[in-house]
């Protein structure tokens, strides 16, 4: 028996416009309520002098910026696990897998470059210290 | 404005005296090329090829074609890029015993350094993104590329950047920086002349190319499989390439931006990477690894497809392991960005960090090794052909174990730093470039051929082809391995001690007889074109092959395929054969197919353009190229006639042939 190799119609129209998520105008609303505020916060404490500290105003403010892209992805840039069959979370997954990779490692092995400078190459070193080397 | 303004304002730093004109070697090479250029123009004048070849390929948005002109480019090259091999290694073997040689150091180290840059960049991509281009659509059933004109400017772009190194031999000259141009080697205060600006510009222009046609494939791989191809069921040489464009995206974006940064420091005077002002090159080298160490996967990771394709079909078995071969592709891929440091232990790193990169390192070797293990076990009781794809197969399995080998003895930091830039390394890499991604485009530039032209390739000549390169490898690069281990490092122009002149005349012998295998393959083509009749393929699937490529014409029809093919299970076409499936001869419906353009052409020799003027800081004609450019890519935006239908009775008639011929033949 002998069957027919299946195949149908060519489409050129390749399935786009599935779903449109978050595109609504109280999703941009809410998006762009959120990223007022989440600016408007560290704004005011650094204006304000809020925290005296600055290394934790820093890691606050950069806490804030963090969640302010997460803002944009998801109202903005319509980001969610469904969108393209899941392939853009998966893009976004290996693209930030791979920065994280790409800035920690940088850091991690630029810092680590002197490890083996002979010991009188070191900037840090007092006369004294250079002076009584062998 | 007088006139030496004048003429500065147009020529930048350009003078009569870049043009090496005292140098004979080059005065040879450039005569010879024009004497070839001018009998090949004459020979296309003649036959009146100029209109044809223009229309039909230059133009040309067919993902085959486009694929094909990659292949062309590529063997170009690779006689370009050979010809500096076979200098540095005759070179190498006569320099001693007080003699200079003929190099002298100044065009020796442009050598070297045009060799890499060739071999890597206009060789092994062009013939990686060839085959991809080729092959790639045919076997998810897809009519064309997501982007069809996109994947025509990409092509003239690396073109492009392929003739501004080109230039560089007869204007001004190469780098001499070795193929990564390292700073401060390649900062201004070294190397002032324009040897670097072509390295710089030849490189962005053709990464340009290489990112878009990265993400063009990316997209025709993911939207464009044909229904019932889901992502487990594509064959393996689409997986591999859709992790290698997947690599090229995410890698070249960090090249460019290094070599962004390095010609901000050659051009407006900043100090990323200087010695003085907080520079440091070392992040430079950080960074060119960062891009350089996935490189390497994306040169080899689509020919690990080509060899598991191969193997499948000439052991006439399912690929062993379908499974665990993705599963090793995708974790070579995530993997091969968390060893770039492996590149530069001994650049001071402590004993914490190169450990870490070590043990990445060897561990990658594990999913390769996974590879190796499938294919043999897909041989294992197989009926075996020996036919010249096969025998690239068996000898890239042979040649990259060792270099596999080698490489993980690299791995090991303390042994690192004495091999490091010696000719151990050199050996090593050229063992795995060569036998895993030379031998792999040669197997599949024979398994492929009768597909793209419709008759197979001349076996005995691609025998002679595959037995030359195979014995001249070895004889070229085993003796690298034993003087590397006796500490002779990279890149030297003349040696002193004469017991190492033995270890340098046989590694020329060697390159002698791949200069043969390089030959044969020419001769092949040629012998084979000559017997063509003798050599048709009717059938469309020569080898008995399992996926959907073969499953059309050869050459198939510019659509591809009159119906889009449903799949159902792994190995697609093998399972239509299995079950006796009638091609379908009736209902044929118009097919939208994209306009040919000449866009992309123009666009990349405007990029030309701007590279060369910006090499020889000619920077109004730069600024106007650049001009030139933008308003030939904003004025093809506006050009509507993009697409035409074939008729549906040209698809019939076309489809009709198709049956006569298989009818006639079985």
């Amino acid at each position: 028996m002998s069957a027919h190799i299946e195949s149908h119609d060519h489409h050129d129209d390749h399935g786009h416009g599935e779903e449109v998520s978050h595109s609504t105008l109280k999703g941009y609303m809410v998006g762009f309520f959120l990223a007022v505020v989440l600016t408007a916060i560290p704004f005011w404490l650094v204006m304000g002098k809020v925290i005296p500290n600055p290394q934790t105003l820093a890691i606050v403010i950069l806490t804030f910026a963090a969640i302010q892209i997460v803002v944009h992805m998801i109202y903005f840039l319509h980001m969610d696990t469904k969108s393209q069959g899941g392939w853009n979370m998966l893009a976004l997954m290996f693209t930030l897998i791979l920065v994280v990779i790409t800035l920690t490692g940088s850091i991690w092995v630029m810092f680590h470059l002197n490890s083996n400078m002979m010991p009188g190459m070191s900037h840090d070193m007092t006369e004294q210290q250079v002076k009584n080397l062998p | 404005m007088n006139t030496p303004d004048l003429v500065k304002l147009i020529f930048g730093r350009l003078t009569i005296e870049a043009i090496p004109y005292h140098e004979p070697i080059l005065i040879g090479t450039f005569a010879a090329v024009a004497i070839g250029g001018i009998a090949l123009l004459a020979v296309l004048t003649k036959y009146k090829l100029w209109g044809y070849l223009w229309s039909e390929w230059f133009t040309s948005i067919d993902h085959k074609k486009i694929g094909i002109m990659y292949m062309v480019l590529g063997v170009v090259m690779l006689l370009r890029g050979f010809s500096d091999a076979i200098m540095m290694r005759a070179q190498q073997a006569m320099a001693f015993n007080g003699s200079a040689g003929f190099l002298p150091p100044h065009h020796y180290d442009q050598v070297f350094t045009a060799h890499g840059v060739i071999m890597i960049f206009f060789v092994a991509m062009p013939f990686v993104t060839g085959l991809m281009n080729f092959v790639v659509p045919l076997q998810i059933g897809a009519r064309d590329v997501a982007f069809p004109f996109l994947n025509n400017f990409s092509f003239w772009m690396t073109v492009a950047g392929g003739m501004l190194v080109m230039a560089s031999l007869f204007v001004g000259e190469f780098a001499r920086t070795g193929w990564l141009a390292y700073p401060p080697l390649s900062g201004l205060a070294a190397s002032p002349d324009v040897g670097v600006d072509y390295y710089i510009w030849s490189l962005q222009v053709a990464g340009v190319g290489t990112t878009l046609s990265g993400i063009n494939l990316l997209a025709t791989i993911i939207k464009m499989r044909a229904p019932g191809m889901t992502m487990m069921k594509m064959p393996v040489f689409t997986w591999t390439s859709l992790c290698t464009n997947v690599l090229i995206v995410a890698a070249f974006p960090v090249l460019t931006a290094v070599l962004a940064l390095l010609s901000l420091d050659r051009y407006v005077g900043t100090n990323f990477f200087t010695n003085d002002f907080g520079g440091n090159a070392m992040m430079y080298v950080n960074l060119i690894w960062i891009w350089g160490h996935p490189e390497v996967y994306i040169l080899v990771l689509p020919l690990f497809g080509v060899f598991s394709e191969v193997v499948a079909t000439f052991s006439r078995k399912r690929l062993f392991g379908y499974a665990s071969m993705v599963y090793a592709t995708v974790v070579i891929t995530v993997l091969s960005y968390l060893v770039w440091l492996h590149h530069f232990f001994t650049m001071g790193s402590g004993a914490s960090v190169n450990s870490f990169f070590g043990i990445t390192t060897m561990i990658i070797s594990i999913p390769t090794g996974a590879k190796i293990f499938n294919w043999l076990f897909t041989m294992y009781r197989g009926r075996i052909q020996f036919e010249v794809p096969m025998l690239w197969t068996m000898g890239f399995m042979i040649t990259f174990v060792i270099g596999g080998m080698t490489g993980v003895m690299l791995a090991v930091p303390p042994a690192d730093f004495l091999l490091h830039n010696s000719l151990f390394l050199i050996a090593h890499f050229h063992n795995v470039i060569i036998g895993g991604v030379i031998f792999g485009v040669f197997a599949g530039i024979n398994y492929w051929f009768p597909k793209a032209f419709g008759f197979k390739l001349d076996s005995y000549w691609g025998k002679w082809s595959f037995w030359l390169w195979l014995t001249g490898f070895y004889f070229a690069f085993m003796p690298l391995y034993v003087l590397g281990f006796m500490g002779v490092t990279r890149r030297m122009n003349h040696f002193e001690d004469p017991s190492l002149q033995i270890w340098f005349i046989i590694a020329a012998f060697g390159a002698v007889l791949i200069a043969g295998g390089i030959a044969a393959f020419l001769i092949q083509i040629f012998v084979s074109i000559k017997r063509r009749e003798a050599l048709r393929d009717v059938t469309g699937d020569p080898w008995h092959g399992r996926t959907l490529e073969w499953s059309t014409s050869s050459p198939p029809p510019s659509y591809n395929f009159a119906f889009t093919p449903v799949i159902h299970e792994q190995d697609a076409w093998w399972q239509m054969k299995e079950r006796n499936a009638e091609r379908r001869t009736e209902g044929y419906l118009p097919i939208h197919m994209p306009k040919n353009t000449a866009a992309g052409v123009y666009i990349a020799a405007f990029a030309f353009v701007i590279g060369f003027a910006m090499i020889w800081h000619m920077f109004l004609i730069a600024g106007l190229a650049f001009l030139g450019l933008l308003v030939t890519a904003i004025g093809h935006t506006f050009n509507y006639k993009r697409d035409y239908y074939i008729p549906a009775d040209v698809v019939a008639r076309t489809e009709a042939a198709r049956t006569e011929e298989l009818a006639a033949h079985v």
